[in-house]
């Protein structure tokens, strides 16, 4: 009993080591998104709190504390309070399983990558609950939205997974990474090309970021799912939206660029100059490139319309994954050196 | 032992719980969160049983896109509750009939001799090497690999039917057709209009 006892206060503190950073992270990810948009638009960004505006994300944490919560008369008021803490619930989640390091991982289970896939296709259910308890047309509209939209690119998503377990031939996370040793050309961004991109752009889409966030879509309908929210409900959306931002840019690094693993393995003078460099640094580089890719997208697209985001879902992704699973499962039957001899 | 005791009995009885509420509940969408928790709930056991595959295959399919879509619907309908339990009684007879149908032919599959020894299933545990995942893939693609390609088939036929008889192409269909835009010249969509009449 004791034993027990020990091994889940232990689960707890490791839980808290992943959640409190990952807090952190969401904050100071605001503020990278402003700064990073402000430069691209030729504009300073925030500036005025702290040096260069680093404490931004801490003044608005307080401004969004203080603010008064506010549900509708005529709100389904249950499901209006679960609908946040089930958005954020299931972007935090997820994190159980990523393999940080070698070692660090909270749970190295075996079916790591359906874990993470369930979760990720549970999100929605949050904009949904939102949509639907607000009674409102336009909080309505946005969880319509963004439900077909979920439904349409969890199937991309999901046939480019496919590729990597089939190449990994393991859906345990950690041995992904282990299976893509051996320098950066070994990772699987290169035999699964295809896959990457359309794995990357249907996490664009599954997060409903820009230039996919109709769920949104200041411009027709107000701000979508989460327009009845206010202060601290609001900003909890807003956690859960850049958490699985974090996730997915995890995930991809994971998943097509060898997750902890150093880019200059392999190769004769530079391998092992950079060999003391802890693994979740690597991690942390990669996800970082993720994350600079989504503002990225979201300085240089304008906002799909709802038949185009259909269209690319059905009609582009979904062929290219399933073309590109036949040849994959060509190039590992001929065993195609370096990758699946 | 016991936190596997626990789990297995907390999550049956929410189990139980919800798929009742599922059937008594009189607002529709509540009905579908009810079957929301109740799929999860069995997700749980099936965990339990070191069945993870099935368990997160049922979370990802059923909860998380089946479900969603069902959800979808049902927010749509504006349903009146008055007429929907006029109508209750209406089917009554044939209801009791198909439930003892049912009934019935439960009765008769989950006799325990078709079974086999359950306690020992249940009892017996894996090693950690143990994947559910490839078990259950050398399976189904060997020794059931006719039924699974033959539920494949008829998975796809049901698609094609479904949408065979409801597609409608609608005659002011606004589909953007990239082609026809990419053609278009200044001369057919400019008209200039003088003092002099007319311009094209």
């Amino acid at each position: 009993m004791m034993n027990l006892l020990i091994s889940l206060v232990w689960i707890v503190l490791k839980v808290l080591l992943i959640a409190l950073p990952l807090l952190g992270a969401v904050a100071y990810m605001t503020l990278a998104e402003r700064k990073i948009l402000a430069y691209a638009h030729v504009r300073i960004g925030p500036n005025r709190v702290g040096l260069f505006g680093l404490l931004q994300p801490l003044a608005d944490g307080v401004k969004l504390f203080f603010k008064e919560v506010i549900i509708p008369t005529k709100a389904n008021s249950v499901v209006f309070v679960l609908a946040p803490i089930v958005s954020f619930a299931t972007a935090a989640a997820a994190w159980a399983v990523i393999p940080f390091s070698p070692s660090w991982i909270l749970a190295n289970v075996n079916a790591s990558l359906l874990y993470v896939l369930a979760l990720t296709s549970l999100g929605v259910y949050g904009i949904m609950m939102a949509g639907w308890s607000s009674n409102s047309k336009y909080a309505l509209l946005g969880a319509m939205r963004s439900t077909a939209q979920v439904v349409s690119y969890e199937i991309a998503m999901g046939f480019a997974l496919v590729g990597v377990l089939m190449a990994a031939d393991s859906t345990n996370l950690q041995d992904i990474v282990l299976h893509q040793q051996g320098g950066f050309w070994h990772w699987y961004w290169l035999p699964l090309l295809p896959m990457f991109i359309v794995y990357w752009i249907s996490g664009v889409a599954e997060t409903n970021r820009a230039p996919f966030d109709m769920a949104e879509g200041e411009a027709e309908i107000v701000a979508g799912f989460h327009v009845e929210y206010s202060g601290m409900s609001f900003a909890i959306f807003f956690l859960a939206e850049y958490a699985n931002m974090i996730l997915i840019s995890a995930l991809a690094s994971v998943l097509f660029l060898g997750g902890w693993l150093s880019p200059f393995e392999g190769i004769p003078f530079l391998g092992p100059l950079f060999a003391f460099v802890p693994g979740i640094v690597w991690f942390f580089a990669k996800m970082g490139f993720f994350l600079f890719l989504y503002v990225w997208l979201r300085a240089t697209f304008p906002r799909y319309r709802y038949d185009q985001i259909m269209h690319l879902g059905w009609k582009v992704l979904i062929p290219v994954t399933i073309v590109w699973i036949v040849i994959e499962g060509l190039l590992i039957q001929l065993k195609v050196a370096p990758w699946f001899n | 032992m016991i936190i596997q005791k626990l789990v297995f009995y907390v999550f049956s009885a929410l189990l139980i719980g919800s798929s009742t509420m599922v059937i008594v509940s009189k607002h529709s969408v509540r009905a579908a969160f009810f079957l929301i928790v109740a799929f999860c709930a069995s997700a749980v056991l099936w965990m339990l049983l070191e069945a993870e595959f099935l368990a997160l295959l049922l979370i990802f399919v059923y909860v998380g896109a089946v479900m969603t879509l069902f959800m979808f619907v049902v927010m749509m309908l504006n349903l009146d509750k008055e007429a929907v339990q006029e109508k209750f009684v209406r089917y009554l007879p044939f209801a009791v009939v198909v439930v003892a149908l049912m009934v019935a032919v439960l009765i008769f599959a989950v006799k325990p001799g078709h079974l086999g020894d359950l306690g020992a299933a249940m009892s017996a545990h894996h090693g950690a090497d143990y994947s559910n995942t490839k078990v259950l893939g050398m399976l189904l693609y060997t020794r059931y690999v006719y039924p699974f390609e033959l539920a494949a088939v008829i998975l796809l036929i049901a698609i094609v039917a479904s949408i065979g008889l409801t597609h409608r192409e609608k005659s002011n269909n606004k589909r953007q057709r990239i082609a026809l835009q990419l053609e278009a010249t200044k001369k057919d969509r400019l008209v200039v209009i003088t003092d002099m009449g007319v311009n094209k």
